[in-house]
């Protein structure tokens, strides 16, 4: 288990990467961002953005999977208190394939809450070209480490 | 929706409602940050929030929902179109967002009830034929409580093309 302790500022890895879909974009938009540049190939093409393209939430949400699946998934991760900014750079086109990196910019304890520390984070969406596709700036609670408890080797 | 040029700023419009179920909760969640506090109400009984709660992302993807849906029942023949024959603009893309704060769990069961209201209009020498809108958006539960904010940002198209004023 990753805890607090485990992280500090330079800490940085980088998530599996993942095809995204025109299926999935096309079902997220569906429900949540019924936008025809994320719905319609066709009407996408005449946008301003050029092709069918995923939800910047969509995006977002993807982003979070990438790294739940490279780290929450061992961490004592305790949810965030929020997002500093996160910018759409650039479209994430349907067949793209992204991957997310991942570094520490800051760690501190929590003055009310002895259990919990906070981190913040830089996420960065990087396609195969190596465009940066999407940044996000964002707080994360994570729980203290144990008495007792070994620190982990590598995250 | 309205040209950017006729936008008033400080309007702010509700967006209505969304009830969070616990089905709804999981099923975002089992796809896109299956934390247990999300995914599995016995596990997340035993975690800091004391019960399951609702992934950020979903509370900001169903703002998005409303958004649209509030945008798209407003008479769009109300705003006329540009003298070069444009129609109204439909709203566009945004470069993203600031200060998003998960103020307070949602949890399930909970309705939240979104709002949008008009912070700042910025103009782009890049882009003649738009304009950044920058709004501010909430969420309140139930109880009147915030529970989520955060600084949008869109695309609006401009009824005529904007010349930067003569410098010096």
């Amino acid at each position: 288990m990753i805890y607090w302790e485990d992280v500090t500022p330079g800490t940085t890895f980088t998530t599996a990467a993942r095809t995204i879909s025109k299926e999935e974009i096309i079902e997220f938009a569906s429900e949540y961002d019924a936008q025809p540049f994320h719905l319609d190939e066709e009407a996408a093409k005449s946008s301003i953005l050029g092709g069918l393209c995923a939800s910047g939430w969509h995006s977002c949400a993807i982003a979070m999977r990438l790294v739940y699946d490279r780290f929450h998934i061992n961490a004592a991760t305790q949810g965030s208190p929020g997002i500093t900014e996160c910018r759409w750079k650039k479209p994430l086109y349907a067949g793209e394939t992204v991957k997310i990196k991942v570094t520490c910019i800051d760690a501190r304890p929590s003055k009310s809450r002895p259990a919990m520390g906070l981190t913040n984070w830089t996420w960065e969406m990087i396609n195969a070209k190596g465009d940066t596709i999407m940044t996000i700036e964002s707080w994360l609670m994570m729980g203290r480490r144990p008495d007792g408890a070994a620190p982990v080797e590598a995250i | 929706m309205a040209w950017f040029e006729d936008i008033k700023l400080g309007e702010t419009l509700e967006l209505g409602t969304h009830t969070f179920t616990s089905e709804d909760i999981i099923r975002f969640a089992e796809k896109y940050d299956p934390q247990p506090f999300h995914t599995d109400p016995e596990a997340a009984k035993e975690s800091h929030f004391g019960g399951l709660v609702a992934a950020g992302w979903h509370i900001a993807a169903v703002w998005m929902k409303l958004m649209l849906e509030t945008r798209r029942n407003q008479p769009q023949d109300e705003t006329p179109p540009a003298p070069d024959g444009r129609a109204a603009p439909r709203g566009g893309p945004s470069p993203g967002f600031f200060d998003l704060k998960w103020i307070k769990p949602v949890r399930a069961g909970d309705t939240i009830a979104y709002r949008t209201t008009t912070l700042e209009k910025v103009d782009l020498k890049s882009r003649p034929y738009q304009g950044i809108l920058k709004s501010f958006n909430e969420g309140f539960n139930q109880d009147g409580t915030l529970v989520f904010s955060f600084i949008g940002q869109g695309l609006v198209e401009r009824r005529e093309p904007y010349r930067a004023p003569a410098t010096e």
